[in-house]
């Protein structure tokens, strides 16, 4: 399906794009996602002839501003709930492996 | 399908229910015995809740007959997509990775059916995390068409549209993102409905793409739509998207006729041009469902709206990177199923989405990843929400000539379980559902005869923002028709 | 973020003010790199905004609370929630933006994806492109206008907790997660590289903690995390106009910790380019016991935050009349609250201790009544640092401090008096009367000295030496005798020089 000479999508940016995604995908799963993949960016090609540069984007359908919360406590507690919930708790917290490294924040 | 008991529509259930003609136990025995009955080869629910649902409907009786107000949907069971929290229930999405989840709080949607007095009797099949159009990618199994059990019933809802359908509730609620209520609902041969982006509270509804979707009921009868649109809609303070606004009344014009409105055709949505895959049969239908309406009154004309054509590719740049960051917090940490992985959180966070998701929620998980990341968002994610504007303006100048739109729901029946392997394919068949999401109007499918296989077609009826009433006024025409259709080919085969 | 980092120059000096450095010489000592090399600084600071709630949760904010007892639905991100934005989060950070003198506008929250274990979402909803404030600057005590590029609004993570055998990240072991900081609101203040060295960057984030306190934004406490501070440095050679690669250093938990955090890194990178080489562009750690930096971990995502709009939230456009309103309500910034003194005469050094203290108001009406401007400022500086000093009344202050500069009391009795003012509340004219204060007359003082100087034949030889050393220990001596004699009554200066008058 995808036009074989240009190529809307390498596997190595497949590759990437699952390394952002926190998703490990076999050397099967790469050559059908590629495919799969690139079969849908080559079929979304047909806005890109379209000139939208002086069209403004929309991020939300129904315009609506200043939408705020009064600064009042709710009390749930779902301290138990959630930490039941966890798949693995300890001491009432969320346990997890050693860290992944530092926080890019 | 349901010429049975269970075929009554949920109006008709709470008059008798509220006065106490009937009892809200007995509905729901009623109902139950149908789920026993076929539930197994449907597999619309993921969950019944035969013993809550029971319960619940006692409390209804007990309230009836102490003369209690018992609520608009009193007694009436309704079944809920899976991807709706329920408090102490569990809720999946149908995803190994919330498998045995238990959220510990409420939707707005769940209290407000509380509140109305409906009676919560499963959690139903769907498209894992609302990704589908087909219900075949449920990690719990595919449900079946309860019209021809070889078929998909459509998706992302399709586990709701198939309960309806099945005659295992009068309404229940499904979720549409890209068409995921309203094209099940044509396959199914229901009412699906699309509300108004904000109309209904999305607190609690797990996010598929959070600028897409909505809740919204299905049906066997408009009536019963508007009646389930009432009681759902309404502003919430949980819910920043939420239009500030009390809930629309809809049901006051359904039998107002629709003398003098303008209805158009949407030129790019029959089958002419760029988009093809439209069976005949089903733009014949929706022909004659423009007919049924010029000869109700209507001026019926077609209209183009050119940039519909494109819904289809913004739409799969946009609802895809939404869903990518809204599907990260599944990371094994807090909730769900967790992998161990190799010793390290990123190696457990990595093995839990792994394991945890499906084949499509991972392409688009990717495909939203790619559209977001760096050098390609101007050229895809960007991009997208321009012709999102585009296709808004175009509908906007339709709108200034017409009242409501017309248009297939889908380009096709119901096809056969299995039968559509390649992704694409599959994404093709929301193109006319789609633009509504992207404007964030209402739209609402209603059978209309049928096409292929004698399975049903749905005409859909969309109109502007906060449109619902006209919308309904004309989806309630259409049905009038199809009813009369339905009764003199009926008439005429027996006799 | 400093993505959007513009490095612009803006080195304004006020024209009213001396230079003036915030620490010792001694510390200046330590702070400067060879003359041929200048440090270039941008500071991001975030600070915990003093609301009830979270920033987008009804949650508690709150600190020191058991772990995870301070969680919502929301802010633990389970499926299903959303945000809503909590309105005094916004105002605080409007206040905060109007005290920096900038532009307050329209903006958008937007999403920085990344994955994180302390961030329920797996993305902290921050603003990105579309910051509430703009543009706005901040003035230093000597008079330096440090650029403020934005302050704007985003949630706070959760905080994990490794166990393991030596606590660091790099071992073994596993970790806990406590949620309860997980949304509490922030306000990320980004300067502009306008800082030129450790001292200036202590002194302006001291003085921005200051405003943060005294409009009420945030608490402002290193020790607890409401305030944390990452510092951008680089370095050019002396008088050049260019931007070297620059590191951010992160994990700097107090002010002095700041100060010696820029140093060492400044001082590598000096030492990288002198020897030919160039520092790498990357995060570092401050390591306070090792006293140096050290490099973040290599990444094992890449950075790419994938920012967009979040669909969740919709756009926040304050009113004018709305900023107009919180604009009036805005107490008096230290900046002027120092400026008014100074004006009034006192040193900038004085005044800057003064509104420290939340001693300015005081000595502002104290000078008002009448008090000596100087002597105002002295007891401000070194006799007022108590408890309960600014409920002094500022009309027997003044009167205190006249009663001094009219020669009715020393300087050592008016330090008594005032301590007594303090913990009495009494008139300084009473306490004077009740202690028995008044000035001695002159020649009894050369009296009661001439007596101690017959007493102590051999200490006065040695006060007339011409040993320097010698001199200054009896010169301590004999003031002492007579301030024995005379019950501290006695006034130093006029000791000093009768003895000065008497061994010539």
């Amino acid at each position: 399906m995808p036009e074989s000479s240009t190529e809307p999508l390498s596997r190595d940016e497949v590759a990437k794009v699952a390394s952002l995604a926190l998703l490990e995908l076999t050397e099967q799963e790469l050559d059908t996602f590629t495919e799969q993949l690139g079969a849908v960016l080559a079929h979304a090609k047909d806005i890109e002839a379209l000139d939208v540069g002086d069209v403004k984007p929309t991020s939300h359908p129904y315009p609506l501003v200043n939408i705020f919360r009064d600064d009042v406590v709710e009390e749930v507690d779902v301290h138990d709930a959630a930490l039941a919930a966890a798949p693995h708790a300890e001491a009432g917290q969320f346990r997890v492996p050693p860290a992944l490294g530092e926080e890019p924040g | 399908m349901s010429d049975q008991t269970n075929n009554s529509d949920a109006l008709s259930i709470a008059r008798a229910v509220r006065s106490d003609e009937t009892s809200s136990v007995a509905i729901v025995d009623q109902h139950l015995a149908a789920i026993d009955a076929s539930e197994a080869e449907i597999h619309a629910f993921n969950l019944v809740l035969a013993d809550e649902a029971r319960a619940a409907a006692a409390v209804i009786d007990q309230r009836v007959a102490a003369g209690e107000d018992v609520g608009p949907l009193a007694g009436v069971p309704i079944a809920l997509k899976d991807n709706m929290c329920t408090k102490g229930v569990p809720t999946t999405c149908s995803s190994k990775m919330l498998e045995g989840w238990k959220p510990p709080y409420n939707a707005t949607v769940v209290e407000k059916l509380a509140a109305a007095g409906a009676i919560l009797i499963g959690k139903t099949n769907m498209d894992e995390f609302a990704m589908g159009s087909s219900t075949e990618n449920s990690a719990f199994g595919v449900t079946k068409n309860p019209l021809d059990t070889t078929k998909v019933p459509g998706g992302s809802s399709g586990g709701s549209a198939a309960a309806v359908a099945a005659g295992f509730a009068p309404l229940a609620l499904g979720s549409d993102t890209g068409g995921s209520i309203r094209q099940p609902a044509a396959l199914c041969g229901v009412v699906g409905m699309k509300p108004t982006y904000g109309a209904v509270s999305r607190y609690g509804l797990i996010a598929f793409a959070s600028s897409l979707d909505q809740i919204g009921p299905f049906s066997n009868t408009v009536a019963d739509s508007a009646a389930l649109f009432e009681v759902i809609g309404g502003h919430d303070p949980r819910d920043s998207t939420s239009i500030p606004e009390p809930a629309a009344s809809v049901s006051a014009g359904l039998a107002t006729g629709v003398a003098g409105l303008r209805v158009g055709i949407i030129t790019e949505l029959m089958g002419t041009g760029d988009l093809d895959g439209f069976e005949p049969e089903v733009l014949a239908q929706t022909r004659a469902a423009a007919e049924a309406l010029a000869a109700a009154g209507a001026t019926v004309a077609e209209v183009s709206v050119p940039s519909v054509i494109y819904g289809l590719s913004a739409y799969y740049q946009i609802a895809p990177a939404e869903a990518s960051s809204n599907l990260a917090r599944y990371d094994g940490v807090r909730y769900g199923v967790r992998q161990e992985g190799s010793g390290n959180t990123a190696s457990m966070m990595m093995a839990t989405r792994t394991a945890g998701f499906g084949d499509e929620v991972k392409r688009r998980i990717m495909l939203g990843t790619y559209a977001l990341s760096a050098g390609y968002y101007d050229a895809f994610y960007g991009k997208a929400q321009r012709v999102r504007t585009l296709m808004i303006n175009d509908l906007a100048k339709a709108y200034a000539d017409f009242d409501v739109l017309l248009t297939p729901t889908s380009p096709c029946v119901a096809f056969d379980i299995g039968a559509t392997s390649d992704p694409l394919t599959m994404y093709l068949n929301d193109v006319c559902t789609i633009p509504s999401n992207l404007a964030g109007h209402p739209s609402i499918s209603v059978p209309y005869g049928t096409g292929q296989g004698g399975l049903p077609v749905g005409v859909q009826v969309l109109a502007p923002l906060q449109g619902e009433a006209i919308m309904f006024q004309v989806a309630a025409e259409l049905e009038r028709s199809a009813n009369a259709i339905k009764t003199t080919s009926k008439n005429g085969a027996e006799a | 973020m400093n993505e959007t980092n513009e490095l612009v120059e803006q080195p304004v000096s006020s024209p009213t003010l001396d230079a003036w450095t915030v620490d010792t010489e001694v510390a200046r000592e330590e702070t400067d790199l060879s003359s041929d090399w200048e440090m270039v600084i941008g500071l991001e600071v975030h600070a915990e905004l003093a609301t009830k709630t979270k920033m987008f949760s009804p949650g508690r904010n709150q600190f020191g609370s058991d772990p995870n007892t301070n969680i919502h639905p929301v802010c633990l991100g389970l499926p299903g929630t959303l945000p809503v934005v909590n309105g005094k989060a916004v105002e605080l950070s409007i206040r905060l933006g109007l005290a920096l003198n900038c532009t307050v506008q329209r903006c958008i929250f937007s999403r920085k994806n990344y994955f994180y274990p302390d961030m329920p979402k797996d993305y902290q909803i921050s603003q990105y492109d579309r910051p509430l404030n703009i543009s706005g600057w901040l003035e230093l005590a000597n008079g330096h206008r440090i650029g403020i590029e934005r302050a704007h609004m985003e949630e706070d993570t959760g905080k994990s907790t490794h166990v393991g055998d030596s606590g660091r990240i790099h071992d073994a072991g596993y970790s806990l997660v406590d949620y309860n900081r997980a949304g509490v609101p922030l306000i990320e203040i980004v300067s502009h590289p306008d800082v030129r060295g450790p001292e200036e960057a202590k002194a302006y984030v001291a003085e921005l903690q200051a405003i943060l306190i005294a409009i009420g934004a945030s608490d402002g406490k290193f020790e607890e995390g409401s305030m944390r501070v990452d510092a951008n440095i680089s370095v050019r050679p002396a008088g050049s106009n260019e931007l070297r690669t620059r590191c951010e250093v992160k994990n700097v938990n107090s002010l002095r910790s700041l100060g010696r955090a820029i140093m060492y890194e400044a001082k590598r990178h000096v030492d990288l380019y002198e020897s030919g080489d160039k520092p790498l562009q990357e995060t570092r750690h401050w390591d306070e016991e090792g006293g140096r930096t050290r490099p973040g971990r290599s990444k094992e995502q890449a950075e790419d935050y994938r920012y967009f709009d979040d669909p969740d939230l919709v756009p926040v456009d304050p009113s004018p009349e709305w900023i107009e309103e919180i604009r009036a309500a805005l107490p008096t910034l230290p900046r002027e609250r120092r400026m008014g003194l100074i004006a009034s005469g006192a040193t900038v050094e004085a005044a800057t201790i003064a509104v420290e203290r939340e001693l300015d108001g005081l000595a502002a009406a104290a000078i008002d009544a009448g008090g000596d401007v100087g002597r105002v400022m002295t007891h401000v500086e070194h006799n007022l640092a108590v408890d309960g000093a600014a409920d002094l009344d500022a009309g027997n202050f003044a009167d205190l401090v006249k009663m001094e500069t009219g020669g009715e009391l020393t300087a050592t009795q008016a330090k008594q008096v005032l301590a007594e003012m303090i913990t009495g509340g009494k008139t300084p004219a009473d306490i004077a009367k009740e202690r028995g204060f008044e000035a001695m007359d002159s020649s009894d003082l050369e009296a009661t000295l001439d007596g101690i100087i017959e007493a102590n034949p051999d200490e006065w030889e040695r006060f007339c030496s011409d040993d320097p050393k010698a001199k200054g220990k009896m010169q301590g001596f004999f003031t002492g005798q007579v301030m024995k004699a005379t019950k501290g009554q006695a006034d130093g200066k006029a000791v000093a020089q009768l003895l000065a008058k008497k061994s010539s």
